[in-house]
């Protein structure tokens, strides 16, 4: 493209192909316009109809008149609050034995604490039932409190957020500066002292922001709850009954907004937090230095592998009984509960379109999640839209899932909107999957190119390089490892979703976690485990040629 | 072997592609049935291909109702009768008269000229019962429904939730045509106290008792059945009031844009290798003299059912699950 080359010169870099960018953006911005910011309008707007009547706020009135949608409420709030109390100092002191002590095998003790993430939320609940129901082989210690219920609710969340929040603790943790605990113990300040003057402040938002992704996913999670809930209702539990058991949908679309709004004002503190965090991070910090102690050592290490064993246990349980014939009376090995095609759910087919589904969202999703990236963050011009972009990007992490996947119907499956024809198919549960799950890819991105230096576009233009060129043999090989992270979170999360899809699947594009989900609604719950297994074992491959392809890719570029 | 041979060959052509027409069949039978029921339809009919979308009985019912405006459906098959009638009030069935109807029990066909529906089988309640559990809580083995009134089954006792499950519903309908309608009432306020759990499938019940969760489910005998047949160590119990029954009934969506397909579905829906094929799995079917004992189901069962009045079943379903709802959905698995 010679007569291209002509036009470069090095003061308007913004000037090169700009109506190609120009309709990207577009297709971006329109992106959010149609995946989310139009269907939660509606869906809000619906919340005043019944029936196509506008009823104001009656819908609301009704809601807080029955006492019973206000018990579930209630519990909702409660089992957020404890999951946040519990979860919390949980992971503190793991991620803190894992950073601030001279623990071996740290690498192995991070990969256990990630498990959960690859399996769908309805697996620890699955477990749950074979290790303290009624015929549960831990059932003793529930002390004839039944599981079915809060504590069955709670302990699997609690297993279910751990990775996440322990993901921001272990950041905290991870950029401790050396001098101010030299500057502390010069001054004579005692272990406690230091721990609250030091310690505490240096990963308060940290652990503040931990708090508020821990809530919101403890309070928009179904999976736990749907399986393990037992007569113990909640506000995600309480939507699927309006929605699918009732087919009330403009209750369904009250109650959508009550989740969705702490889910938003949890959201804004969690925004604030990361940019006061931001503002204390300090260049010149010099790295932890971890100081000999071996009785610390001792503790950490008792309390780290009891977390693991614990962890490998629920998983292990839910994976063991997938292959017990007639649990409790029969304790044979069977591949029965393998035969999908027999059962509630949607049979095998059921994992292939959850595969298509996750390596679509996985190719598609990212490279719209790469280029948007890099359009919105590396090239000047187009200011206003690149605005309205940032906010968009940022937004879905506020949608809870169900909250999204209704607002779908509501918007795909108006008579005149001509997008309609992708209500039911697989395009709708891949828009909706890359939606849901955007903001994390997005921020992972940015933070990639962030680390390519700023003038890589101006050099590549007063050699005459074409920027699209750049962007392909520098930006994107420089961004391979948050590319690879990307897409592995993208396909590890259509694999496990069930709340973002479980309104818009259809016979046809029936998903694996919505059969584990139908499989164990009919009362097969030895398949529900098989079928969790099945998840789970895709989702560990996933990450095993992840892991692989970077390894290799790391050594051949150091 | 040929006959095998045979059959793998017509299934194979139809999964194929061959099939020249499908058709959408909303049911709530037992999932593990549906590819035996569209395997012997396509022995016949190897031309139509049947998309099951399957789901209990109440939520299925909802959903055709809520897309009255735009039927996504071509076919119901499998459907409680209680939920077609509502259906057909509703003027969402088309009338049709399968080739061979007049040869079912009268009582098991909508009584108009041209029928709106055709019955299939009934279904009948039943208690599960965990014989191990029982003995290990020393726990009497019931044998009527007042007997589940006993504080002794405090906790122990699951039922389906009416309101998702056709197998609720004719529990809920029957004991209100036992015992009179307060009283009926009255009896689910005692039972309440002894329940721990509804649930939102049928099957879930006895499928709980079977793995010993429960020691006492309150389902329906096909269920029980099977799972005593794969040795799950479980009595059926047949309450000495009566049993609730419903029929399991097939019904053309009107506005099918598939007409032809329907139709003859319908008219397979009444033959005899149909009819045979019901009673695989229930006592009770359409066709008289078809029905040969079923293992584990008493050989008097035709006279433990009660008369069952469809129509005031479906007349008052809206309000029955409304009042259930009320007084009880507290204890209910989500859906």
């Amino acid at each position: 493209m010679p007569y291209v080359v002509d036009r470069f010169s090095m003061q308007d870099r913004m000037t090169e192909f700009p109506w190609a960018r120009l309709c990207i953006l577009l297709f971006a911005v329109s992106l959010f316009v149609l995946g989310m910011a139009a269907p939660i309008f509606m869906l809000v707007g619906k919340s005043f109809y019944t029936q196509d009547i506008f009823v104001g706020l009656s819908n609301y009135a009704h809601y807080f008149n029955n006492p019973t949608y206000l018990t579930s409420l209630g519990n909702t709030l409660w089992v957020g609050l404890l999951v946040v109390l519990i979860s919390v100092p949980m992971t503190y002191i793991y991620a803190y034995a894992l950073n601030r002590s001279r623990l071996p095998a740290k690498g192995l003790l991070r990969v256990i604490s990630l498990l959960p993430v690859l399996a769908p939320s309805l697996m620890p609940a699955i477990s749950l039932v074979y290790l303290f129901g009624n015929q549960g082989i831990l059932n003793k210690w529930l002390f004839d409190q039944s599981i079915y219920g809060p504590i069955g609710v709670v302990i699997g969340l609690v297993f279910w957020v751990f990775p996440h929040v322990f993901m921001i603790m272990n950041t905290a943790l991870s950029s401790g500066d050396n001098r101010h605990y030299d500057a502390a113990r010069a001054m004579g300040a005692g272990k406690l002292r230091i721990f609250f003057t030091v310690t505490l402040p240096s990963v308060k938002y940290g652990l503040l922001s931990a708090a508020f992704v821990a809530f919101t996913l403890a309070i928009t999670d179904f999976g736990v709850p749907k399986v393990i809930g037992g007569q113990f209702n909640m506000l995600s539990t309480d939507i699927f009954k309006q929605v699918i058991g009732q087919q009330n949908f403009s209750m369904g679309a009250t109650l959508s907004v009550l989740m969705l709004l702490p889910a938003v004002l949890s959201f804004i503190m969690d925004r604030w937090l990361n940019r006061r965090q931001a503002g204390i991070h300090d260049h010149r910090a010099e790295v932890y230095c971890i100081p000999e102690n071996k009785p610390r050592d001792i503790l950490l290490g008792i309390y780290c592998l009891s977390i693991a064993a614990i962890f490998i246990g629920i998983i292990g349980m839910a994976v063991y009984a997938s292959f017990i014939s007639f649990w409790p009376y029969s304790l044979t090995f069977t591949l029965e509960h393998y035969a999908f095609d027999v059962m509630d759910g949607g049979g095998w087919d059921a994992y292939y379109n959850s595969l298509y589904l996750a390596v679509f969202s996985a190719l598609l999703g990212g490279s719209v999640v790469v280029m948007v990236a890099y359009l919105a963050e590396r090239l000047p011009g187009f200011n206003v839209l690149r605005g309205i972009l940032q906010i968009f990007t940022l937004m879905p992490l506020a949608v809870p899932g169900m909250v999204l996947g209704l607002s779908y119907i509501f918007f795909f499956n108006q008579p005149n909107n001509p997008l309609g024809f992708i209500y039911g198919s697989m395009t709708i549960l891949v828009l909706s999957t890359v939606v849901h799950y955007y903001t994390v890819s997005h921020l992972t991105l940015v933070t990639g190119l962030k680390k390519i230096p700023s003038a890589t576009e101006d050099v590549s233009l007063s050699l005459k390089v074409p920027l699209i060129n750049t962007f392909f043999k520098v930006v994107v090989p420089a961004c391979a490892r948050p590319i690879g992270d990307v897409s592995l979170y993208l396909f590890v999360n259509a694999m496990t979703t069930v709340s973002a899809v479980v309104f818009l699947y259809s016979p046809d594009t029936i998903l694996a976690s919505i059969s584990i989900l139908n499989m164990d609604g009919a009362g097969d719950i030895a398949p529900a485990a098989a079928m969790s297994t099945v998840i789970f074992s895709t989702c560990v491959a996933a990450k095993l040629v992840h892991w692989a392809i970077s390894h290799y890719w790391y050594c051949r570029n150091v | 072997m040929k006959a095998l041979v045979m059959v793998l060959g017509t299934s194979m052509l139809s999964v194929g592609g061959y099939a020249a027409e499908e058709l959408t069949v909303y049911t709530a039978l037992e999932a593990e049935d549906l590819k035996k029921y569209a395997t012997r339809f396509n022995q016949k009919h190897p031309e139509i291909k049947i998309n099951w979308v399957r789901d209990s009985t109440g939520i299925t019912t909802a959903k055709l109702i809520a897309e009255k405006e735009n039927p996504r459906a071509d076919v119901v098959l499998g459907l409680a009768a209680t939920s077609l009638l509502v259906l057909k009030k509703q003027n969402m069935l088309q009338p049709y008269s399968p080739k061979g109807v007049e040869k079912l029990k009268t009582s098991f066909v909508d009584a108009d000229s041209t029928p709106s529906w055709v019955g299939m089988n009934a279904w009948v309640a039943s208690i599960c019962f965990n014989t191990i559990e029982a003995k290990k809580h020393n726990i009497p083995k019931p044998t009527s429904w007042s007997d589940l009134l006993d504080p002794v089954y405090q906790g122990q006792v699951i039922m389906p939730n009416p309101n998702s499950s056709g197998t609720g519903f004719l529990d809920v309908s029957s004991w209100q045509q036992l015992f009179g309608e307060e009283l009926g009432w009255a009896y689910m306020d005692a039972l309440h106290n002894n329940i721990s759990r509804y649930t939102h499938s049928g099957s879930k019940p006895c499928k709980l008792a079977a793995s010993g969760e429960t020691v006492i489910g309150i389902s329906f005998a096909f269920r029980g059945a099977r799972l005593k047949e794969k040795g799950a160590p479980i009595d059926l119990i047949f309450p000495e009031e009566g049993l609730g029954w419903d029929m399991e009934a097939a019904a053309i969506v009107k506005g099918t844009k598939n007409l032809s397909a329907a139709k003859t579905l319908m008219d397979w829906v009444v033959t005899r290798e149909a009819n045979e094929l019901y009673n695989e799995g229930f006592a009770v079917v359409a066709m008289p003299g078809v029905a040969k004992p079923i293992k584990y189901y008493p050989q008097n069962i035709d006279e433990l059912m009660i008369e069952n009045n469809f129509e005031w079943a479906a007349k008052n379903r809206t309000t029955i699950l409304a009042m259930w709802q009320k007084r009880f959905d507290g204890k209910s698995e989500a859906r």
